[in-house]
Protein backbone atom coordinates (compact mmCIF):
# COMPACT_ATOMS: atom_id res chain seq x y z
CA UNK A 1 0.00 0.00 0.00
CA UNK A 2 1.08 3.69 -0.84
CA UNK A 3 -0.21 4.99 2.94
CA UNK A 4 3.42 4.57 4.25
CA UNK A 5 4.81 6.63 1.00
CA UNK A 6 2.78 9.43 1.60
CA UNK A 7 2.99 9.45 5.47
CA UNK A 8 7.10 9.78 4.67
CA UNK A 9 6.44 12.51 2.36
CA UNK A 10 4.06 14.25 4.73
CA UNK A 11 6.40 14.06 7.46
CA UNK A 12 9.47 15.12 5.45
CA UNK A 13 6.96 18.17 4.67
CA UNK A 14 6.75 18.43 8.37
CA UNK A 15 10.52 18.46 9.03
CA UNK A 16 10.69 21.24 6.77
CA UNK A 17 7.81 23.38 8.50
CA UNK A 18 9.08 22.53 11.61
CA UNK A 19 12.62 23.79 11.30
CA UNK A 20 10.69 27.53 10.84
CA UNK A 21 9.11 27.36 14.25
CA UNK A 22 12.56 25.55 16.54
CA UNK A 23 11.24 26.95 19.50
CA UNK A 24 7.78 25.62 19.14
CA UNK A 25 6.56 21.67 19.12
CA UNK A 26 4.40 20.02 16.86
CA UNK A 27 0.74 18.52 18.39
CA UNK A 28 -1.64 18.22 15.74
CA UNK A 29 -1.78 17.40 12.17
CA UNK A 30 -4.97 18.06 9.81
CA UNK A 31 -5.47 16.67 6.38
CA UNK A 32 -8.28 16.79 4.30
CA UNK A 33 -8.58 13.51 2.27
CA UNK A 34 -11.69 13.55 -0.69
CA UNK A 35 -13.33 9.94 -1.28
CA UNK A 36 -11.72 10.10 -4.68
CA UNK A 37 -7.76 10.55 -3.70
CA UNK A 38 -7.14 6.55 -4.13
CA UNK A 39 -6.13 6.88 -0.09
CA UNK A 40 -7.46 4.95 2.99
CA UNK A 41 -7.82 6.91 5.68
CA UNK A 42 -7.52 3.79 8.45
CA UNK A 43 -4.47 3.00 7.08
CA UNK A 44 -2.94 6.11 6.69
CA UNK A 45 -3.84 6.63 10.51
CA UNK A 46 -1.57 3.87 10.83
CA UNK A 47 1.25 4.59 8.80
CA UNK A 48 1.69 8.05 10.38
CA UNK A 49 3.23 6.80 13.57
CA UNK A 50 5.33 4.36 11.97
CA UNK A 51 6.90 6.97 9.56
CA UNK A 52 6.86 9.48 11.91
CA UNK A 53 8.71 8.10 15.08
CA UNK A 54 12.05 9.64 15.95
CA UNK A 55 10.84 12.80 14.16
CA UNK A 56 9.94 16.14 14.89
CA UNK A 57 5.95 14.45 14.20
CA UNK A 58 6.43 11.95 16.22
CA UNK A 59 3.98 13.12 19.18
CA UNK A 60 1.95 14.99 17.01
CA UNK A 61 -1.59 13.71 16.76
CA UNK A 62 -3.34 13.02 13.07
CA UNK A 63 -6.61 14.13 12.34
CA UNK A 64 -8.79 13.76 9.29
CA UNK A 65 -11.23 15.38 7.66
CA UNK A 66 -12.68 13.17 4.76
CA UNK A 67 -14.64 15.40 2.08
CA UNK A 68 -17.71 14.41 0.10
CA UNK A 69 -17.84 13.81 -3.47
CA UNK A 70 -19.45 17.03 -4.77
CA UNK A 71 -20.19 17.34 -8.79
CA UNK A 72 -21.48 19.77 -11.64
CA UNK A 73 -24.04 19.33 -13.74
CA UNK A 74 -23.77 21.52 -17.24
CA UNK A 75 -27.19 20.25 -18.28
CA UNK A 76 -28.62 21.04 -15.74
CA UNK A 77 -26.36 23.92 -14.18
CA UNK A 78 -26.82 21.95 -11.00
CA UNK A 79 -24.31 20.71 -7.92
CA UNK A 80 -25.14 17.37 -6.12
CA UNK A 81 -23.50 15.32 -4.05
CA UNK A 82 -22.30 11.77 -5.56
CA UNK A 83 -20.97 8.74 -4.90
CA UNK A 84 -17.76 7.85 -5.76
CA UNK A 85 -18.21 5.47 -8.57
CA UNK A 86 -21.36 7.31 -10.11
CA UNK A 87 -20.92 10.63 -10.55
CA UNK A 88 -23.67 11.16 -12.80
CA UNK A 89 -26.15 14.01 -12.29
CA UNK A 90 -28.94 13.02 -9.25
CA UNK A 91 -31.14 15.31 -10.98
CA UNK A 92 -31.24 14.66 -14.74
CA UNK A 93 -28.91 11.83 -14.97
CA UNK A 94 -26.16 13.35 -17.25
CA UNK A 95 -23.00 11.65 -16.99
CA UNK A 96 -20.79 14.09 -18.38
CA UNK A 97 -20.70 16.01 -15.39
CA UNK A 98 -17.65 17.72 -13.52
CA UNK A 99 -16.14 17.18 -10.64
CA UNK A 100 -16.31 20.20 -8.23
CA UNK A 101 -14.19 18.15 -5.12
CA UNK A 102 -13.68 15.06 -3.48
CA UNK A 103 -9.94 14.27 -4.65
CA UNK A 104 -8.45 16.50 -2.57
CA UNK A 105 -5.03 14.85 -0.69
CA UNK A 106 -3.93 18.09 1.57
CA UNK A 107 -2.11 19.04 4.27
CA UNK A 108 -4.43 21.84 5.44
CA UNK A 109 -3.06 22.95 8.98
CA UNK A 110 -0.70 22.18 11.74
CA UNK A 111 -1.09 23.33 14.97
CA UNK A 112 2.39 24.11 17.64
CA UNK A 113 2.34 24.24 21.42
CA UNK A 114 5.08 26.50 22.91
CA UNK B 1 -5.41 21.96 -9.83
CA UNK B 2 -3.61 25.31 -8.23
CA UNK B 3 -0.63 26.60 -10.39
CA UNK B 4 1.24 26.99 -7.51
CA UNK B 5 2.14 23.79 -5.56
CA UNK B 6 0.30 21.40 -7.83
CA UNK B 7 -2.78 20.61 -4.93
CA UNK B 8 -5.89 20.06 -5.86
CA UNK B 9 -7.22 23.33 -4.20
CA UNK B 10 -9.56 24.57 -6.70
CA UNK B 11 -12.76 27.60 -6.58
CA UNK B 12 -15.02 24.31 -5.65
CA UNK B 13 -13.18 23.37 -2.66
CA UNK B 14 -11.16 26.28 -1.20
CA UNK B 15 -13.99 26.90 1.19
CA UNK B 16 -13.90 23.53 2.93
CA UNK B 17 -10.30 24.63 3.81
CA UNK B 18 -10.55 28.15 4.65
CA UNK B 19 -10.00 28.33 8.22
CA UNK B 20 -9.06 32.28 9.88
CA UNK B 21 -5.93 33.26 9.34
CA UNK B 22 -2.70 31.55 8.23
CA UNK B 23 -0.93 32.34 11.97
CA UNK B 24 -4.38 31.98 14.15
CA UNK B 25 -2.98 31.93 17.72
CA UNK B 26 -5.46 30.09 20.04
CA UNK B 27 -6.16 31.04 23.57
CA UNK B 28 -4.48 28.29 25.07
CA UNK B 29 -0.91 28.96 23.55
CA UNK B 30 -1.19 26.59 20.56
CA UNK B 31 -0.42 28.39 17.05
CA UNK B 32 -1.83 27.07 14.32
CA UNK B 33 -0.03 27.17 10.80
CA UNK B 34 -2.44 27.10 7.74
CA UNK B 35 -0.72 25.13 5.02
CA UNK B 36 -2.79 23.94 2.08
CA UNK B 37 -0.01 21.84 0.10
CA UNK B 38 -0.90 18.38 -1.20
CA UNK B 39 0.64 15.93 0.10
CA UNK B 40 1.77 14.58 -3.31
CA UNK B 41 3.59 18.27 -3.60
CA UNK B 42 7.20 16.69 -4.36
CA UNK B 43 6.15 13.82 -6.32
CA UNK B 44 4.21 16.35 -8.63
CA UNK B 45 6.88 18.47 -8.73
CA UNK B 46 9.29 15.83 -10.25
CA UNK B 47 6.39 14.79 -12.19
CA UNK B 48 6.56 18.33 -13.96
CA UNK B 49 10.31 18.18 -14.47
CA UNK B 50 9.91 15.03 -15.91
CA UNK B 51 7.02 16.30 -18.30
CA UNK B 52 9.10 19.13 -19.33
CA UNK B 53 12.21 16.91 -20.45
CA UNK B 54 9.54 14.56 -22.09
CA UNK B 55 8.50 17.91 -24.36
CA UNK B 56 12.14 19.39 -24.85
CA UNK B 57 12.04 16.31 -27.05
CA UNK B 58 8.74 16.04 -28.21
CA UNK B 59 8.37 12.72 -26.67
CA UNK B 60 4.60 11.47 -25.90
CA UNK B 61 4.97 9.78 -22.37
CA UNK B 62 2.33 6.76 -22.18
CA UNK B 63 1.51 5.17 -18.67
CA UNK B 64 0.22 2.10 -18.87
CA UNK B 65 -1.62 0.54 -15.76
CA UNK B 66 -3.74 -2.54 -15.03
CA UNK B 67 -4.33 -5.70 -12.30
CA UNK B 68 -1.43 -8.04 -12.58
CA UNK B 69 -1.94 -10.81 -15.58
CA UNK B 70 -4.10 -8.53 -17.66
CA UNK B 71 -1.62 -8.71 -20.47
CA UNK B 72 0.55 -5.83 -20.48
CA UNK B 73 3.88 -7.22 -21.40
CA UNK B 74 2.09 -9.03 -24.35
CA UNK B 75 0.27 -6.00 -25.10
CA UNK B 76 3.87 -4.18 -25.37
CA UNK B 77 5.52 -6.76 -27.42
CA UNK B 78 2.85 -6.44 -30.21
CA UNK B 79 2.78 -2.93 -30.22
CA UNK B 80 6.89 -2.54 -30.79
CA UNK B 81 6.74 -4.98 -33.70
CA UNK B 82 3.61 -2.89 -35.50
CA UNK B 83 5.90 0.24 -34.59
CA UNK B 84 8.92 -1.23 -36.13
CA UNK B 85 10.13 1.36 -38.93
CA UNK B 86 7.03 3.96 -37.74
CA UNK B 87 8.17 5.05 -34.48
CA UNK B 88 11.56 5.18 -32.11
CA UNK B 89 10.27 3.36 -28.94
CA UNK B 90 11.74 3.13 -25.24
CA UNK B 91 10.13 1.79 -22.67
CA UNK B 92 9.96 1.62 -18.81
CA UNK B 93 9.10 -1.16 -16.59
CA UNK B 94 8.29 -1.11 -12.61
CA UNK B 95 8.11 -4.64 -11.79
CA UNK B 96 8.36 -5.89 -8.10
CA UNK B 97 11.27 -8.21 -8.40
CA UNK B 98 12.45 -10.14 -11.75
CA UNK B 99 14.05 -8.43 -15.26
CA UNK B 100 11.65 -10.72 -16.86
CA UNK B 101 9.36 -7.83 -18.51
CA UNK B 102 12.30 -6.00 -19.51
CA UNK B 103 14.28 -8.79 -20.84
CA UNK B 104 11.04 -9.97 -22.87
CA UNK B 105 10.78 -6.34 -24.72
CA UNK B 106 14.12 -5.60 -25.17
CA UNK B 107 13.83 -9.03 -27.76
CA UNK B 108 11.89 -6.56 -29.67
CA UNK B 109 15.22 -3.80 -30.18
CA UNK B 110 14.12 -0.90 -28.37
CA UNK B 111 15.72 0.28 -24.87
CA UNK B 112 13.91 -1.34 -21.73
CA UNK B 113 14.48 -0.05 -18.54
CA UNK B 114 13.86 -2.01 -15.32
CA UNK B 115 12.63 -0.21 -12.03
CA UNK B 116 12.63 -2.96 -9.68
CA UNK B 117 10.18 -1.71 -7.32
CA UNK B 118 10.66 -4.24 -4.42
CA UNK B 119 7.62 -3.91 -1.96
CA UNK B 120 6.34 -1.03 -3.51
CA UNK B 121 3.50 -0.68 -5.05
CA UNK B 122 4.02 1.83 -7.33
CA UNK B 123 5.99 4.21 -9.40
CA UNK B 124 6.35 7.36 -8.47
CA UNK B 125 8.33 10.53 -10.45
CA UNK B 126 11.81 9.78 -8.75
CA UNK B 127 12.23 5.89 -9.82
CA UNK B 128 11.26 7.54 -13.50
CA UNK B 129 13.49 10.12 -13.11
CA UNK B 130 16.20 7.94 -12.43
CA UNK B 131 15.24 5.94 -15.44
CA UNK B 132 15.27 8.55 -17.86
CA UNK B 133 19.11 8.63 -17.92
CA UNK B 134 19.59 5.51 -19.18
CA UNK B 135 17.19 6.49 -22.13
CA UNK B 136 18.52 8.81 -24.68
CA UNK B 137 15.19 11.27 -25.43
CA UNK B 138 16.50 12.63 -28.57
CA UNK B 139 16.33 9.18 -30.24
CA UNK B 140 12.90 8.46 -29.72
CA UNK B 141 9.44 9.38 -30.22
CA UNK B 142 7.39 7.56 -27.54
CA UNK B 143 7.91 6.04 -24.07
CA UNK B 144 5.76 3.83 -22.50
CA UNK B 145 6.08 3.57 -18.89
CA UNK B 146 4.42 0.04 -17.80
CA UNK B 147 3.73 0.93 -14.64
CA UNK B 148 3.25 -2.14 -11.22
CA UNK B 149 0.36 -4.48 -11.75
CA UNK B 150 -2.11 -2.90 -9.31
CA UNK B 151 -5.12 -0.83 -9.76
CA UNK B 152 -4.63 1.17 -6.85
CA UNK B 153 -1.82 2.58 -5.82
CA UNK B 154 -0.23 3.80 -9.56
CA UNK B 155 -3.27 6.25 -9.55
CA UNK B 156 -1.96 8.82 -6.73
CA UNK B 157 1.22 9.13 -8.53
CA UNK B 158 1.92 11.36 -11.59
CA UNK B 159 4.76 10.42 -13.52
CA UNK B 160 5.13 13.38 -15.55
CA UNK B 161 3.31 11.16 -18.42
CA UNK B 162 0.48 12.70 -20.68
CA UNK B 163 -1.34 10.21 -21.08
CA UNK B 164 -3.15 6.93 -19.26
CA UNK B 165 -4.05 3.78 -20.74
CA UNK B 166 -5.57 1.48 -18.57
CA UNK B 167 -6.16 -2.35 -19.44
CA UNK B 168 -8.97 -4.26 -18.21
CA UNK B 169 -8.84 -8.10 -19.33
CA UNK B 170 -11.57 -10.28 -20.32
CA UNK B 171 -10.74 -12.77 -17.58
CA UNK B 172 -11.30 -9.92 -15.22
CA UNK B 173 -14.66 -8.63 -13.91
CA UNK B 174 -16.40 -5.60 -16.18
CA UNK B 175 -17.48 -3.99 -13.22
CA UNK B 176 -13.69 -3.20 -12.60
CA UNK B 177 -14.22 0.56 -12.94
CA UNK B 178 -17.00 0.98 -10.28
CA UNK B 179 -14.08 -0.86 -8.12
CA UNK B 180 -11.54 1.11 -8.77
CA UNK B 181 -13.03 4.62 -9.59
CA UNK B 182 -9.83 6.98 -8.90
CA UNK B 183 -7.11 4.38 -11.14
CA UNK B 184 -10.40 4.36 -14.11
CA UNK B 185 -11.30 7.94 -13.59
CA UNK B 186 -7.79 8.99 -14.43
CA UNK B 187 -8.04 7.05 -18.05
CA UNK B 188 -7.77 8.75 -21.41
CA UNK B 189 -8.28 5.06 -23.15
CA UNK B 190 -9.36 1.84 -21.47
CA UNK B 191 -8.34 -1.18 -23.42
CA UNK B 192 -10.37 -4.19 -23.20
CA UNK B 193 -7.56 -7.00 -23.39
CA UNK B 194 -7.60 -11.13 -24.74
CA UNK B 195 -11.00 -10.03 -26.78
CA UNK B 196 -10.18 -13.60 -28.14
CA UNK B 197 -11.20 -15.15 -25.01
CA UNK B 198 -14.86 -13.04 -24.94
CA UNK B 199 -16.67 -16.22 -26.48
CA UNK B 200 -15.63 -18.70 -24.02
CA UNK B 201 -15.83 -15.92 -20.69
CA UNK B 202 -19.62 -15.25 -21.66
CA UNK B 203 -19.93 -13.13 -18.27
CA UNK B 204 -17.57 -10.76 -19.29
CA UNK B 205 -19.58 -7.72 -21.08
CA UNK B 206 -17.66 -4.94 -22.71
CA UNK B 207 -20.48 -2.93 -23.31
CA UNK B 208 -21.13 -2.76 -19.03
CA UNK B 209 -17.69 -1.84 -18.71
CA UNK B 210 -18.07 0.94 -20.89
CA UNK B 211 -21.32 2.01 -19.00
CA UNK B 212 -19.65 1.70 -16.14
CA UNK B 213 -16.94 4.06 -17.11
CA UNK B 214 -19.56 6.36 -18.50
CA UNK B 215 -20.47 6.80 -14.45
CA UNK B 216 -17.39 7.81 -13.46
CA UNK B 217 -17.90 10.93 -15.82
CA UNK B 218 -14.94 9.82 -18.05
CA UNK B 219 -15.68 9.78 -21.28
CA UNK B 220 -12.52 8.37 -22.50
CA UNK B 221 -12.76 5.76 -25.63
CA UNK B 222 -12.54 1.94 -25.30
CA UNK B 223 -10.92 0.19 -27.48
CA UNK B 224 -11.02 -3.88 -27.92
CA UNK B 225 -7.99 -5.56 -28.95
CA UNK B 226 -6.40 -8.70 -28.70
CA UNK B 227 -2.43 -8.88 -28.73
CA UNK B 228 -2.39 -12.85 -29.00
CA UNK B 229 -4.64 -13.07 -32.51
CA UNK B 230 -4.02 -9.45 -33.53
CA UNK B 231 -7.33 -8.15 -33.47
CA UNK B 232 -8.62 -4.62 -32.66
CA UNK B 233 -4.33 -3.70 -32.82
CA UNK B 234 -4.71 -1.20 -35.57
CA UNK B 235 -7.09 0.66 -33.92
CA UNK B 236 -4.75 0.96 -31.29
CA UNK B 237 -1.74 2.10 -33.09
CA UNK B 238 -4.19 4.76 -34.82
CA UNK B 239 -4.99 6.11 -31.63
CA UNK B 240 -1.12 6.26 -30.74
CA UNK B 241 -0.34 8.10 -33.48
CA UNK B 242 -3.01 10.12 -33.65
CA UNK B 243 -1.93 11.25 -29.36
CA UNK B 244 1.88 11.74 -30.59
CA UNK B 245 0.39 14.46 -33.41
CA UNK B 246 -1.75 15.68 -31.10
CA UNK B 247 1.51 16.40 -28.62
CA UNK B 248 3.12 17.45 -30.74
CA UNK B 249 0.93 20.22 -31.92
CA UNK B 250 0.82 21.38 -28.82
CA UNK B 251 4.26 21.69 -28.01
CA UNK B 252 4.54 24.01 -31.49
CA UNK B 253 1.73 25.56 -29.99
CA UNK B 254 3.59 25.81 -26.27
CA UNK B 255 6.93 26.68 -27.65
CA UNK B 256 6.55 27.91 -30.72
CA UNK B 257 8.47 24.91 -32.14
CA UNK B 258 9.48 21.53 -32.31
CA UNK B 259 12.55 20.94 -30.60
CA UNK B 260 15.47 20.34 -32.65
CA UNK B 261 16.70 16.44 -32.60
CA UNK B 262 19.96 16.46 -30.24
CA UNK B 263 20.93 13.44 -32.05
CA UNK B 264 23.56 11.39 -29.68
CA UNK B 265 23.05 13.97 -26.92
CA UNK B 266 22.01 12.37 -23.64
CA UNK B 267 19.83 13.05 -20.89
CA UNK B 268 21.14 16.32 -20.32
CA UNK B 269 21.60 17.49 -16.61
CA UNK B 270 22.78 20.78 -15.82
CA UNK B 271 20.43 21.49 -13.21
CA UNK B 272 20.42 20.73 -9.45
CA UNK B 273 18.07 18.88 -7.59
Amino acid sequence: MHELSLCSNLVAQLQQLADGYPQLRLVEVHLTVGPLAGVEPALLQHAFPVAAAGTVAAEATLRMTVGTVQIFCPRCQRQSEASANNLSCRYCHEWQTQLVSGDELILQRVEFEE
Amino acid sequence: MCDTCGCNVTPGNRHLLAEDGRHAKGSDGRQAVEILQSLLSENDHQAAHNRQHFEQHGVLAVNLMSSPGSGKTALLEQTLELLRDRLRVAVIVGDLETENDAVRLRQHGVTAVQISTGSACHLDAHMVHSALHEIDLSEIDLLFIENVGNLVCPASFDLGHHRNVILLSTTEGDDKPAKYPVMFRAADLMLISKCDLLEVLDDFSPQRAMQQLQQLANPAPTLQLSAKRGSGMAAWIAWLQQQLDDHRQQIVKDLGTLPPEHSHHHHPHPHHH
